[in-house]
């Protein structure tokens, strides 16, 4: 199991959850799983083709998946990944 | 018999080592400027306000003991120490040998010999009774001292937006003398601004931002230069308002400024201290043009407005603009003075509620399309030509 750090835009969509358990050997199979415990954070995090939307970054503990395999980077179970999306406010 | 004063100093230069004005000019023109070398002016400070050596550290004899490992903390380093005319200095030398540094020389003759050898010399800003009061607690710090608040007083930093981000940090930019602060704002003061925007009054309602940002900081403290825009900064004016400025904050409350802030500080290699902030959530980072990742390596597009609620949507937590606008001012301030490890490559999470900090790698991305290309190869007609970054945005919604 991976601890899965939700951004306040996808908690409505995880129950107001901060964190969430996801069970998968790599990045991509824990963020399905994550979207299908919480099915409205599919679209949030996935394009139509299954890709991840670009505009969705993913780090697992400290690094930006990009750098790492992407989707394919192998998940351990006390890792915790970051959904971060960019947020203008200021 | 106890030696008199000259004997004294006569047995102390032959336990020390000395060094000719000579070898450390050719020394201070080595790599980097300082070939190695970390030369340390023990004259008092009325002396070195007539001039010192290039790159100097200042520490007055009377306080080497205390202040020496704030401006060496490295005993092995190759010590230069100098006075007027190599009496002091020899003094010092020993006392700096004594305290274990292991490499430390004393420059015959001083800077008196030095400038007759018709070497350059820097002369400080002249720093009034007032600003030596009024600074006096940054001086105290050997990171920043006199040399850095000179470079404060020097300094010209650029707020985008007098906002909830913008609030905290003119003030304490102003505080730390930053002399020239320019504010870009079209907005005017309204209530609802009043819970996080602390620069603003209730009196000041309906009258410009900058305006109201202005009679703040020049309370606060009149040795700032405060540069109003009263704009809103877009493709057309951008290049104009933030050439000449050494940092740029960015504290502004949209996606397609920020794209556009973050192409044209590219092109114009100004690092740009940036912060975001909704609900209890900050983030922050750093963004210097070629030496670290930009914006766009770290978002390479925005996300759809449902996923970029603004404040004036979402709401946020009045205290944490303060909390990151404060951090983006001490990031403003390290990279003015040179000092620590600026966020560079980092990006800083701050969530309030839970209180935790989370620090997350930025890397450049080598297909970014902005920073990915050469600056030697962009022309100058490409200089201020932006794409229309509201269309970018709305796209990706």
């Amino acid at each position: 199991m991976a601890i899965v750090r939700i951004p306040p835009v996808l908690r409505p969509s995880t129950g107001g959850a901060k964190e969430v358990d996801a069970s998968g050997d790599d990045v991509g199979a824990v963020l399905h799983s994550l979207a299908e415990a919480h099915p409205d954070t599919q679209s949030q995090l996935f394009a139509d083709g299954g890709e991840l939307n670009r505009y969705v970054n993913v780090y697992l503990n400290d690094e930006d998946v990009r750098v790492l395999g992407g989707l394919d980077t192998p998940v351990g179970g006390s890792d915790v990944i970051v959904i971060l999306p960019a947020m203008a406010g200021g | 018999m106890s030696p008199s004063g000259a004997e004294f100093i006569r047995q102390i230069k032959n336990e020390i080592a000395e060094v000719d004005p000579a070898d450390v000019h050719a020394a201070l023109d080595g790599a980097n400027g300082n070939g190695g070398v970390t030369v340390v002016d023990v004259r008092e400070s009325d002396e070195i306000a007539q001039g010192h050596l290039p790159g100097a550290k200042l520490v007055p004899r009377g306080f080497l003991e205390s202040r020496i490992e704030g401006a060496v903390p490295d005993r092995s380093e190759h010590v230069v120490v100098y006075c007027a005319s190599g009496n002091r200095s020899a003094l010092a030398a020993k006392t700096l040998t004594d305290l274990g540094y292991e490499n430390v020389e004393s420059m015959t003759g001083g800077i008196t010999l030095w400038k007759d050898r018709g070497y350059k010399v820097e002369v400080p800003r002249k720093i009034t009774a007032e600003q030596r009061e009024r600074y006096s607690r940054h001086m105290l710090v050997p990171e920043i001292g006199a040399e850095g608040q000179n470079k404060l007083l020097d300094a010209k930093v650029l707020l985008l937006g007098a906002g909830g981000l913008g609030s905290p940090t003119a003030l304490y930019l102003a505080a730390a003398g930053v002399g020239t602060i320019g504010i870009v704002d079209d907005d005017v003061v309204d209530l609802s601004n009043l819970q996080r925007q602390v620069i603003h009054t209730t009196d000041r309602i309906g009258i410009p931002k900058v305006d109201s940002a202005e009679i703040t900081m020049n309370a606060l403290n009149p040795d700032v230069n405060v540069v109003k825009y009263e704009t809103r900064i877009d493709a057309s004016n951008i290049m104009e308002i933030i050439e000449g400025y050494d940092v740029i904050v960015d504290g502004v409350d949209n996606f397609p400024t920020r794209y556009l802030l973050n192409d044209a500080s590219v092109r114009l290699k100004i690092p740009v201290v940036s912060a975001s902030i909704l609900g209890f959530d900050g983030q922050l980072s750093v963004f210097a043009p070629y030496e670290g990742p930009c914006y766009r390596c770290l978002y390479p597009v925005p996300p759809p407005a449902e996923l970029a609620p603004s404040c004036g949507a979402n709401g946020v937590l009045g205290v944490l603009p303060g909390t990151m606008g404060l951090l983006q001012a001490t990031e403003v301030v390290k990279l003015v003075i040179g000092a620590g490890e600026p966020l560079i490559g980092r990006l800083l999470l701050y969530e309030a509620l839970g209180a935790t900090f989370t620090e997350l790698k930025v890397r450049r991305d080598p297909e970014c399309a902005i920073c990915s290309r050469p600056p030697d190869e962009i022309s100058e007609d490409e200089m201020g030509v932006f794409p229309d970054y509201e269309a970018f945005c709305a796209a990706a919604g």
